[in-house]
């Protein structure tokens, strides 16, 4: 069985930033795995090395900057990558769920796989959809929110748990081909060792524009217009100590007896 | 045409808290659009539901009685039939667990823009969805074009809506195909263990802040020094460093201690879902701007592997 897991690079914002117009200023961001993504990644892996599957697949939807990220979890085992980009979508504004799903069904119809594992949500725009989304472009099954799975290869079924809210679990059986949204904690996400990034430095990284994928620049165009972004207002009315540590904890102990809870 | 179609969930012969907070949003939104606020209740005891969310504001309670469970394929194809049937300006579904897993679908299948965990919504000739980016450090709002729209809501940012109403309750017949694919099997409680931190006082909670499992035993410390209850956000319980038990948040316990000290936690939604009933919040973290210092009454903007030990060497 083959296996596809969506990387996503994500940005994640300095402790102190600008906002320029409708975006982040660049210099105040950093890129990284999405943390979803890595369990993702991790759950194919151990699906190769369990038997299951023979190939693990990554597609990203990014920029040449984001090899750097694909070349991590090429690193912790996935045996290619394929990288769609454009420059229609540089100069795309917010690439919205309807997007990502149109441009991640091309690369899946090209790669044919029997499952596709992505994260929950990317960390940055947290939209928590495409996924699903693309299951249902497919006409494949799917489930969201999985943090556990346990493929049957007999009937071709995924036993999977859904994590729900409020500490219960969904127990659910999938037929494939299927899309599972994968939850952190489902495993312990490897560090990419020193001989896997060695290795992952001959993998293969094929770059897909629009045109590859047999698309035109109508894929990216979107009803959804980010009209403005701006740190939220602050509803605190947090009383914030000041000095240094000691004085700070010094005036935390006062109100923790004050209140009661420690002596 | 200008109408709002709302979904409601259930679980386990409950409705859950967000059906009646989506009905708040829904008539918020149909007063805007001076169209009709319509429900629909999937599944379970629908006549039941049915009842108890006929409030104030609500015009009429659609019921599709297939299953007793939330199942995806059973959702997506009932929604789908009832937007056709309602032709609604914006279909509303809460974003949970179940909400994420059939929104995305429908909004697919109908060709709905989506916008997901919407905050806040404003309707002025068109509608305008307000969502959090980057771990809440961003807010944007987004016009969200098209002549029908899906959007899925946070959980606890409209009040539940109350008062008696008088929609029109009607069973809906849709043809649904109950075997496409997914079937649920049952449930499992997870947790359990050697401490309820939900009957805490005091709890020390601890967050990626901490950096290495080693760095647990500081904290630790403090408990001792304190006797305080340790709890956790979800990374340190992912990691395996500490049980399922001690995770305060929408997927781990709700907590309602006196004070709760959260130290390097950032304050992500789905963990403040746990721990916002608490009396008195405080925060250690060294960003001045993360989230957790919105909800805390105290706050130390500071290093905690500076600050910890000067607060155990207060207690000892
Ligand atoms: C469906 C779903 C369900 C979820 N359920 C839960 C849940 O039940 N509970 C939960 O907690 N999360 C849950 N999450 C995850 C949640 O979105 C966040 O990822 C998580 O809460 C972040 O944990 P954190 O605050 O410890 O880590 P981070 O967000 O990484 O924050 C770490 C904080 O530590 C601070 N810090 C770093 N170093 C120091 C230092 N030396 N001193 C002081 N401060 C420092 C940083 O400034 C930062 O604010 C869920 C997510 C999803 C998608």
């Amino acid at each position: 069985m083959k296996v596809l897991v969506t990387v996503k690079e994500v940005a994640e914002v300095a402790d102190d930033f600008e906002i320029e117009g409708t975006e982040v200023d660049e210099r105040y961001l950093e890129y990284d795995l999405n943390e979803w993504d890595d369990y993702a990644v991790e759950e194919a892996v151990q699906l190769k090395e369990d038997g299951p599957a023979d190939e693990v697949v990554t597609v990203t939807i990014g920029p040449e900057r984001s090899e750097e990220t694909i070349r991590m979890a090429l690193a912790k085992g996935a045996d290619r990558a394929v990288r769609v980009w454009d420059d229609a979508l540089e100069d795309a504004g917010l690439l919205d769920v309807e997007t990502k799903t149109n441009l991640l069904k091309s690369v899946v119809e090209e790669e044919d796989p029997d499952l596709v594992l992505s994260g929950v949500q990317a960390g940055d725009d947290a939209f928590g959809a495409t996924g699903v989304s693309l299951a249902d472009e497919l006409g494949f099954q799917w489930g969201a929110v999985v943090n556990a799975l346990d493929y049957d290869a007999d009937e071709n079924v995924a036993h999977v748990h859904r994590e729900l809210e409020g500490g219960v679990e969904e127990l659910t059986d999938i037929d494939l081909p299927a899309v599972l949204t994968i939850q952190t904690g489902i495993n312990e996400p490897r560090y990419a060792s020193l001989r896997g990034i060695r290795q992952a430095q001959s993998k293969e990284i094929a770059p897909k524009s629009l045109d590859d994928l047999g698309l035109d620049a109508g894929v990216i165009e979107s009803d959804l217009d980010v009209t403005s972004m701006y740190e939220p207002e602050s509803e605190s009315d947090a009383e914030i100590f000041e000095g240094d540590a000691s004085e700070t904890a010094g005036q935390l102990a006062e109100v923790l007896r004050e209140k009661g809870v420690a002596e | 045409m200008s109408d709002v179609l709302a979904v409601t969930e259930h679980r386990r012969g409950e409705l859950r808290d967000v059906s009646f907070e989506v009905i708040t949003a829904g008539r918020q939104l149909a007063d805007a659009t001076g169209g009709d606020l319509h429900l629909a209740v999937v599944g379970g005891d629908t006549e039941a539901f049915a009842d108890s969310l006929n409030r104030e504001g609500v015009d009429a309670i659609h019921t599709v009685s297939v299953g007793e469970e939330f199942n995806h394929d059973v959702y997506a194809q009932a929604v789908e039939a009832l937007h056709a049937e309602v032709d609604p300006e914006v279909l509303l579904t809460p974003n949970s667990v179940n909400g994420l897993d059939y929104a995305p679908a429908v909004a697919n299948s109908l060709d709905l823009p989506l916008a997901t965990d919407a905050v806040d919504l404003d309707y002025d000739d068109g509608l305008t969805v307000t969502r959090e980016m980057y771990g809440s450090k961003v807010e944007t709002t987004i016009e969200v074009g098209g002549d029908q729209q899906a959007v899925t809501i946070r959980g606890a940012e409209w009040p539940a809506a109350e008062g008696v109403g008088d929609a029109e309750i009607a069973e809906f017949e849709a043809d649904i195909d109950t075997d496409a694919g997914s079937t649920v099997t049952g449930f499992e409680e997870v947790g359990g263990g050697d401490v309820d931190i939900s009957e805490a006082d005091f709890i020390v909670s601890i967050g990626r802040g901490i950096e290495e499992e080693e760095n647990l035993d500081l904290i630790r410390d403090l408990v001792e020094a304190t006797d305080a209850t340790l709890a956790s956000s979800r990374p340190i319980v992912d990691n395996g460093w500490l049980p399922k038990n001690r995770q305060v948040g929408q997927s781990g316990k709700v907590v309602t201690p006196t004070v709760y000290l959260a130290i390097g936690i950032s304050g992500a939604v789905q963990h403040v879902a746990g721990m916002k009933g608490a009396d008195n919040i405080i925060a250690v973290n060294t960003d001045p701007n993360a989230p957790i210092f919105d909800i805390a009454d105290y706050g130390i903007v500071g290093d905690l592997f500076e600050v910890v030990p000067e607060l155990i060497e207060q207690f000892e």
